[in-house]
């Protein structure tokens, strides 16, 4: 078996991986529906109709993709680089915490000069956490797979610290979370009275400047000539190393704006359970996306729909939510291998 | 000085052992993908499914072996995938293997809900016991140590035995390397890549499960959902300690565990109550970066490590 690259591949081909590894996927979940005793037709009715078939449903599947549009952001920035980064959870639980420090009273200023401030501190702990395991690639080239991996626990559990200890909340009768934010730290709603606040907004401003800085700036071109070749872009003096560590801030400031936005936005508060895994499933979203900053918008708005909608179908006939997880790890799968497809043909011999 | 009694006690190093057993058979599961050029990532989520695989045979009736068994063979089905898309497909070993570590751990929790739905707690299995050698547990201080364990634990002593002698003393092994340091060499032999490094992903896989399945069956004698938390990540940086040596990963892996018995002994002692325990639990994560950063300027990692072979490419 031998693969053939494509010279000219149309568009249909250029866009079908994501279409292919979204069948793929609805069609691993039909299987699996079978094998839990319910109908696949049904099932895939409920996600459905519990992803978007109410005003309700649709506003919790926009709230549900607004971080994960922050985390695939920060993975699309970073692979397009080929930088590893498997560590945007703890990159957005470090913009988290920074709002619930900050954002408890400590300023006393007005939302006009508090929450930009917020904004800009939790980017900041975000980039410093994945600059560590960048500075550690470019210098020593440690794996910066295994080193975002393993910051993902130990942020975890400095999180879990600071919950029982300097962020404590006084009144939570022992519960391990955050004081609330004070109301002037509060992300407003978009509209008044429709459960969607700023955050969703913003996370839209972010993916807009990403793809104008990926298409139309310096830095975006030397991000992506050192992901496509680090040797061809060395040798046509793009400084790698500094590249790379843009590239690190980039990434780790935009998941922790994920995760200043879900608790000035969302939540109000920080809790050991704040992410469901929005850092891993970026991985997905930005993958589905091609990588592509407008994209991971869309692919972000699926997934989230898959996780609500499945959510809503577990709650109503007993299939297990976690028949969204399958579907996601087997869209990612089918995602790589449709790339390729697109790209190569299999040629025997 | 409470430190000393530590160290100098029978129970801290079986506990050591005990700790090192499920990441010694990960780590040579790991360790036989590097050797032949291929980056397995999906370690975590192969032992979260090894380690639910082997509990719900045993707690369905099988034999404890049989669960074993069972755990290796699902590993070697995650571990045919990974390789099929890794390998001949030449994908990115990264995006694949955090995808295999996803899908694994997904398909383990929703045949968990699946198959016990509504229990509030795991139910227990009567796990693996540990059985005395004789004589060799007899020697002061590292016989109980070594031979007072279960036999999963000697499982993995074997396996190390066995990975040992398998890559060095063997034309199999001999292949094995060549795959993941000079791929074209092997070719020019008529052998071919592709097989040796399926192979190798296939059985390293198995063996990553077996480690999961330590945790439910000798470990502990139950099933539950964060247990494996991380220790496929360590091994991948035990792999990077041991200079993706045999010997020496097992160094890595008892050094390692001698490490973590330690910090859940000095959490009980005087100073140890007077910092958050979080900063112990974190020992272990921290000590594998530090390991992979101490051992970076060292350049013994396979030469073509992660480097897709196609035939006939130069």
């Amino acid at each position: 078996m031998r693969l053939e690259p494509i010279t000219n591949p149309s568009v249909l081909r250029q866009s079908m991986p994501p279409i292919l590894a979204i069948l793929g996927a609805f069609a691993v979940a039909a299987l699996l529906a079978l094998i839990a005793g319910g109908d696949p037709l049904a099932v895939f009715g409920l996600i459905i109709k519990g992803a978007m078939g109410s005003k309700f449903a649709l506003l919790e599947t926009l709230n549900r993709a607004t971080p994960l549009i922050f985390t695939g952001l920060a993975v699309a920035v970073a692979f397009r680089a080929k930088l590893w980064n498997i560590g945007a959870e703890a990159q957005f639980y470090a913009g988290a915490a920074v709002t619930a420090a900050l954002g408890t009273g400590v300023i006393a200023a007005p939302s006009a000069i508090l929450l930009p401030t917020l904004a800009i501190g939790a980017a900041l702990a975000g980039a410093v956490l994945l600059l560590i395991p960048a500075i550690l690639k470019t210098r020593l080239k440690v794996d910066e797979v295994v080193t975002t991996l393993l910051f993902n626990f130990i942020f975890l559990l400095f999180i879990s610290y600071l919950l029982e200890g300097p962020l404590k909340d006084p009144m939570g009768m022992g519960w391990p979370k955050s004081a609330r934010l004070t109301p002037d730290a509060r992300l407003p709603r978009i509209v008044d009275g429709l459960r969607l606040h700023w955050g969703f907004a913003l996370a839209l401003i972010c993916a807009a400047a990403l793809w104008v800085i990926d298409r139309k700036t310096t830095l975006g071109f030397e991000m992506r000539a050192v992901g496509q070749n680090v040797e061809a872009a060395r040798f046509a003096g793009i400084p790698v190393n500094t590249v790379v560590l843009k590239t690190a801030i980039l990434s780790g400031g935009l998941a922790a704006m994920g995760g200043f936005s879900e608790v000035a936005g969302l939540k109000g508060s920080l809790t050991l359970d704040l992410s469901p895994g929005f850092g891993y499933t970026g991985i997905v979203v930005a993958m589905l996306a091609l990588l592509n900053p407008l994209g991971v918008v869309f692919a972000a708005l699926f997934v989230a729909a898959i996780f609500v909608g499945a959510d809503s179908m577990s709650r109503a006939i007993g299939v297990p939510t976690y028949l969204a997880d399958i579907m996601l790890a087997s869209a990612l799968l089918m995602m790589v291998l449709a790339i390729l497809f697109s790209k190569y043909r299999i040629r025997s011999g | 000085m409470e430190l000393f009694d530590i160290l100098l006690s029978v129970s801290f190093w079986a506990a050591a052992i005990r700790i090192a057993s499920p990441l010694i058979f990960a780590t040579m599961g790991e360790l036989i993908c590097e050797r032949a050029g291929v980056l397995n990532l999906g370690i975590e989520g192969i032992m979260v499914a090894g380690a639910f695989a082997g509990w719900i045979s045993v707690w369905a009736g099988m034999p404890l072996w049989f669960g074993v068994a069972v755990a290796m063979v699902v590993g070697m089905g995650f571990g045919l995938l990974h390789s099929i898309l890794s390998v001949p497909f030449g994908l990115s070993q990264h995006v694949v293997g955090v995808g295999i570590t996803l899908l694994a751990t997904s398909v383990t929790f929703f045949t968990y809900r699946v198959a016990l739905p509504e229990v509030s707690s795991p139910p227990k299995i009567t796990a693996f016991a540990p059985v005395e050698l004789p004589i060799l547990s007899d020697i002061p201080l590292i016989g109980p140590a070594l031979f007072h364990q279960t036999p999963l634990t000697y499982a993995a002593y074997v396996c190390v035995a066995l990975t040992a002698w398998v890559l060095y003393r063997t034309p199999l092994g001999l292949a094995v390397r060549a795959a993941g340091e000079n791929p074209s060499a092997v070719a020019a032999q008529g052998l071919s890549v592709t097989a040796i490094r399926m192979g190798a992903v296939i059985v390293g896989s198995g063996f990553m499960a077996v480690g999961g399945a330590f945790l439910t069956m000798s470990a502990f004698d139950s099933f539950f959902f964060e247990m494996v938390g991380g220790r496929g990540w360590i091994c991948i940086a035990l792999v990077v300690f041991g200079a993706w040596r045999p010997g020496k990963a097992l160094f890595g892996a008892v050094l390692f565990a001698a490490f973590d018995a330690l910090q859940i002994r000095l959490q009980q002692t005087g100073i140890g109550a007077a910092i958050p325990y979080q900063l112990f639990l974190m020992m272990p994560y921290i000590l594998s970066i530090l390991a992979l950063v101490l051992m970076s300027r060292r350049a013994e990692v396979p030469a073509a490590l992660m480097v897709p072979f196609s035939k006939g490419e130069r």
